[in-house]
Formats: structure tokens, C-alpha cells, sequence
């Protein structure tokens, strides 16, 4: 070919230009890929009449409406009333007022957030803690039947959530756990243990088994081998499968629709129908959503590098 | 002091003594706590996985309504599935799903694939830009699905605008025109799985040494040569295992679709989850939709045995 292959560096190496193409190519769809995301992100910022404008305004005047019907319940009053009210004390109460408004209280957004945190994190610890101890089991010992074993717990995972849906449900009612954070919790942990299971052998694998065989011909029992010496060389590799189960916890929309209503309710089912006047309140909508979102964002970000293990259960490593 | 006496005693009794016997005289042997650790999780599973699903077998099988628990429950045989089978809605919501998964895989394919192929160029600032692509595929699907129905809205949403500022069709109504509503769906999963099949094609594109490509340049082999005998073969077990995965997730997609369109207009983007929902937790129709649970499982099942059997294949 061309001057390219034969100059003194590997051919393998692409050339300048096909670089360049390369990167704006991939910068394009990058961009384009992060419109969405970012016109949620602005939406929350804008008042009601500009969310709904035609054009679509990228330019507007920033304002917390958004947020504060979110986290508020209104009742619309007559200006007369609000007049009687005299000046407003706090600033969120100014912003509901102008819209002839006022706080009737707080809305339920925040429940729902807290109980996505507690029953993500909940769910996490006892999957990781689970997925740990099984994972251990599986990397270390000669099991009988491990290759099915391990296809049967991640086959539990292929199920469509719709179909054992109806079973949990009857069961759940039967137990007295529909619509409970426990309930919740169990119910997450048993969709989580196959990736911590999967993920965690993975990382067990590779920790060399000569630093527990050292430490057990140095007077250590096996439990306390795998207590002293392989937890803390699989510290990096828990972390990893923690923040996937925690995403996957926060993320789930089928069971938190079905099997909760007040009490447990997460975020995700809870989102959509963050209603205002005449229809959606688009604004509190984006609110909700970059509050719900954001964090997943850093996670990603941070756990860029181990993506491709938790997404394809531990099989395809850097 | 005498502990410590006797501990050391121990200590050269095992040490003098085989590996394998030394652990069965220091507590627990290593078959004991292989099931130990394993059992838990084992039993989690059976509680909240399997014992549902043989429930729903037998469900299958009844005339069985959850919101009439007092009623007696009548064994049917099989007359479930026969509707189910004979049914042609059903085939209908089969059809929706096929579509949606074979359209969704196609694009994403072809889509991930090049841009694992430009990344891999290693242009500056490669990394940065392939975690900002990567984002939406860690979101929330129901979440994704709410904001989109804004997005998509054909009088002031930004997606009708920029089709406009490009061809003047006046208002885009995605989801309610029913031509266009199985690509509104179509659009936003591959919006945000086309990242899925691109790291994973990434991945497969790396694995291949340089080697080979040194050699076809000795060769002469030409751009299209090499990509053809060298780089596709080598992705292709990765890409396969991207489709399968997405592919099973698809046929099972619910969340999104559920927030976008809700399965309209009409039934067109009703796919078979959708559906279930439908029969079981508005119709109540529970041993019916028990039938359809069943089926969709045995497809997946088999579809996640292949799966596990490529997986082992990309391990090799």
C-alpha cells in the first residue's frame, strides 16, 4: 500500500487523516447521543409555558419551578386569597404563588427516592454478600454439578420479570410481603445474586489460590483465609459488582409496578406520573428524572473500565 | 500461655500432617463450607425463582382469577395454550415483538460495529468520547421511556423540530401515528443499547493481534481483504454474543415500550410482555396468562441456552 506501510512504524497503526475522520465521526454520534439527555437536563430548569414552547427554546430564562413542584403538592387559589396572604416568606413559596398557588404540602417524591435507596442498597449488600460467599464456593472447591449449577443461577436470570410476576404476587399477598421494603429487598437480591455470583467467580479466578495456600500452611483455617487473605485482594472486584447490582436495584421498573403501590414504591414507577395542571408537569418531570438519573451517570463514569465484565457477566474481560 | 502452648502443638501436628487432612482437623472441611457458601444462594433462587415458576405451570393448567381468590379452581387441561396458539391476536403481539427485536438488533449492529471500528483507531480523546456514549445504556429504561414521550411530543417536542428544520412535514407524532410508532420504540432502544454491541465489538476487536494484520500487509492484502478474513471472524463470536444477549432482552423488553407507547395505538407496539401484563394484571385472567408466561419462558430458556453454550465458545 501507500507510504503508510512503508514507514518505520507498525502498519497496524492508523494513518493521521483516517484518525481525524475517525474522531469526528465518533464525536458526531457522541454529540447527537447526549442531545436527549442534555434537553432533559435544561427542561428542569425551565418554567411550565417554556417547556411546552414552539420552537423548542435553547435559550430561556432559568427557574426552579421545576423542582419545586416536584418535592411540593399545590392547590390553585383565587389571587384574592393569595393577596389576603401578604408578602411570601420563602422563595419556593414566591415562585407557587405567581402561579396563583400554594403549598399544601410535600409531595411523595422524596419517599419514593428514599425507598429506592434503601431497597437498592438493602438488595445490594445481601446479593454481594451472598454472591461473594457462593462465588468463593464455586472458584475454590470441586463442587458436583458446578456447570450446571452455575447455568441454573444464571438462568434465573433470563426470566421475563412479567412471567414469575404472578406467582410473586400470589405469594407475596399470601406472605403479607406486597407492597413491603423487605419484600422488595428479598425480591432483588434472588434478580441479583446470578450477576454477583457470575461476576465475583470471575474476579475470584484471578486472585492466585497459592496466597490462601500460603496463609493456611502458616496456621490459618480456611474461613479465615478467605476472611483475611481473599476479601481484601477481591475488595476492587466487589466494588465493581456492588455498584452493578446498586444500578440494576435502581434501575427496576417491572416488580416496583406490579408489586407496590404506597408504601414501597420506588422511583422509576413513580416518575411518570408526576402530574400537573392539564397534563404532564413537564419541568418536574425532567426535575425527577435528573435526580434520578445523575447518579447513575457518575457510576458509569466511574466504572468505565469494568463495564464490559458487568454487562456480560464476568465472560469478557479488558 | 498454655493456649499458646497448645496452639503451637496444633500448629506442628498439622503442618507434619497432609494439606488435605491439616484443614479437616483445623474446623470445617472444605466440602462443609463449600456448601455452606453456596446453599444460601441456592436456596434463594428456589424460594423466589423456581417455586414461582412451577407455580405458574400449574397455574397454566386452571381457570385460576387472582382477584377472585374465594372462588374454586377448576383444573382445565390444556385449553389454555389451545387459545393461546389458536389465538391470532397473540400471534399479532409475537409478530410486534419480532419486529421490534430483529429491527432493534439490525440497526444496532450495524451501528455499533462502525463505531467500534472508528474508536478503534485510537484518535485522541477516544476514551473520553466512548464513556459519554455509553451513558444512556446504564439508565433507567422506564425513566428513559417517560422522557422520550416528551422528546417525541409532534407539536412541541424537539424531535418533531429538528426533523423539520430538515424536511418541512409539519408535526411529528411518533407515538400516535401508527406507522411510525414501532420505530419510536425502535429508535430509542437503539439510542440506548447501540453502546452495548459497540463495547462488546470492542472488545473482540482488541483480542486480535497485530500479527496478523503485519502479515496481510506483507501479503498485499487490501483494506476490504483484511477486514473481511481478519477482523470479521475474529468479532464475530463477540458480536454474536452482544445480539444474543440484547436479543433475549428484547424479546423480553417491557419497561421502556410500557412508558413510551404503553403497547398503542391500538395493539401495534403491544409486544408479547406488554401483553402479559395486560392479561394478568388488568383482565385478571391469571391461569390464561400464566399459559402465555409459560411459553415466553420456554423460548427464552432455550435462546439463554444458546447463549451460555457462545459464551463458553468467547471464553476459549
Amino acid at each position: 500500500m501507500s507510504a503508510g506501510a512503508t514507514s518505520a512504524h507498525s502498519v497496524v497503526e492508523s494513518k493521521a487523516v483516517g484518525k481525524w475522520i475517525a474522531g469526528l465521526l465518533v464525536m458526531a454520534y457522541a454529540l447527537v447521543a447526549v442531545v436527549p439527555l442534555a434537553w432533559i437536563f435544561s427542561t428542569g430548569f425551565k418554567s411550565p409555558p417554556d417547556s411546552i414552547s414552539y420552537p423548542p427554546k435553547v435559550i430561556f430564562e432559568p427557574s426552579l419551578e421545576g423542582y419545586v413542584n416536584l418535592f411540593t403538592n399545590r392547590s390553585r387559589q383565587t389571587p384574592e386569597y393569595i393577596e389576603s396572604l401578604g408578602t411570601a416568606t420563602t422563595w419556593y413559596d414566591d415562585i407557587v404563588r405567581k402561579r396563583n398557588m400554594v403549598i399544601t404540602g410535600p409531595s411523595r417524591f422524596k419517599d419514593r427516592y428514599v425507598n429506592s435507596v434503601v431497597i437498592g442498597f438493602g438488595s445490594t449488600f445481601l446479593a454481594v454478600f451472598l454472591g461473594t460467599l457462593a462465588a468463593y464456593g464455586f472458584s475454590r472447591f470441586r463442587v458436583p454439578l458446578k456447570d450446571d449449577l452455575m447455568f441454573f443461577i444464571l438462568s434465573t436470570r433470563m426470566m421475563p420479570p412479567i412471567a414469575v410476576a404472578i406467582p410473586i404476587f400470589l405469594m407475596y399477598r399470601t406472605l403479607g410481603l406486597s407492597d413491603t421494603i423487605l419484600g422488595m429487598i428479598l425480591l432483588y437480591t434472588a434478580v441479583n445474586v446470578s450477576l454477583a455470583v457470575w461476576l465475583l467467580k470471575g474476579f475470584m479466578d484471578e486472585i492466585p489460590r497459592e496466597y490462601e495456600e500460603a496463609a493456611v500452611v502458616d496456621g490459618y483455617t480456611r474461613l479465615q483465609a478467605f476472611i483475611k487473605v481473599v476479601l481484601p485482594q477481591a475488595r476492587a472486584g466487589i466494588a465493581a459488582t456492588a455498584i452493578f447490582c446498586l444500578i440494576f436495584a435502581w434501575n427496576e421498573y417491572a416488580f416496583a409496578l406490579l408489586l407496590t403501590s404506597g408504601n414501597a414504591q420506588t422511583a422509576p414507577p413513580f416518575i411518570p406520573i408526576i402530574i400537573g395542571e392539564g397534563g404532564l408537569d413537564w419541568p418536574a418531570v425532567a426535575a425527577g428524572t435528573t435526580l434520578f438519573l445523575l447518579p447513575i451517570v457518575f457510576f458509569t463514569v466511574l466504572l468505565r473500565n469494568q463495564l464490559l465484565r458487568g454487562i456480560t457477566f464476568g465472560a469478557v474481560r479488558k | 500461655m498454655t493456649d499458646r502452648a497448645a496452639i503451637s502443638i496444633a500448629d506442628r501436628a498439622a503442618t507434619a500432617t497432609p494439606a488435605q487432612l491439616a484443614r479437616r482437623v483445623r474446623g470445617l472441611s472444605d466440602r462443609a463450607i463449600a456448601w455452606l457458601f453456596i446453599a444460601p444462594t441456592i436456596v434463594l433462587l428456589l424460594a423466589i425463582n423456581i417455586f414461582p415458576l412451577i407455580w405458574t405451570v400449574y397455574l397454566s393448567f386452571t381457570n385460576y382469577r387472582a382477584n377472585r381468590p374465594g372462588r374454586a379452581v377448576d383444573w382445565v387441561g390444556t385449553r389454555n395454550y389451545e387459545r393461546l396458539l389458536g389465538s391470532e391476536d397473540v400471534w399479532g403481539y409475537l409478530q410486534a415483538t419480532a419486529h421490534f427485536v430483529s429491527w432493534t438488533m439490525s440497526i444496532q449492529v450495524v451501528l455499533g460495529l462502525g463505531l467500534a471500528l472508528l474508536i478503534n483507531k485510537n484518535f485522541k480523546g477516544a476514551g473520553f468520547w466512548t464513556t459519554i456514549i455509553l451513558i444512556p445504556m446504564m439508565l433507567s429504561p422506564a425513566v428513559v421511556g417517560t422522557f422520550w414521550t416528551y422528546l417525541y411530543q409532534p407539536q412541541t417536542g424537539i424531535f418533531s423540530y429538528i426533523i423539520n428544520a430538515f424536511a418541512d412535514v409539519g408535526p411529528v407524532d411518533m407515538i400516535g401515528s401508527p406507522t411510525l410508532a414501532p420505530w419510536s420504540i425502535i429508535i430509542v432502544d437503539t439510542w440506548m443499547w447501540t453502546p452495548y454491541i459497540m463495547l462488546l465489538s470492542l472488545a473482540g476487536l482488541r483480542s486480535i493481534p497485530d500479527y496478523l494484520y503485519e502479515a496481510a500487509e506483507i501479503d498485499r492484502a487490501n483494506a476490504w481483504q483484511k477486514f473481511w478474513y481478519i477482523t470479521l471472524p475474529r468479532v464475530l463470536p463477540f458480536l454474536m454474543l452482544a445480539v444474543l444477549f440484547r436479543g433475549i432482552e428484547n424479546f423480553k423488553m417491557f419497561d421502556l415500550v410500557v412508558e413510551l407507547t404503553s403497547g398503542g395505538p391500538g395493539s401495534i407496539t403491544e409486544l408479547a410482555s406488554i401483553n402479559l401484563k395486560r392479561e394478568a394484571f388488568e383482565k385478571w385472567r391469571t391461569g390464561y396468562s400464566s399459559a402465555f408466561a409459560v411459553i415466553l419462558f420456554v423460548t427464552v430458556f432455550g435462546l439463554g441456552n444458546i447463549y451460555v453454550k457462545a459464551l463458553n465458545r468467547v471464553k476459549q
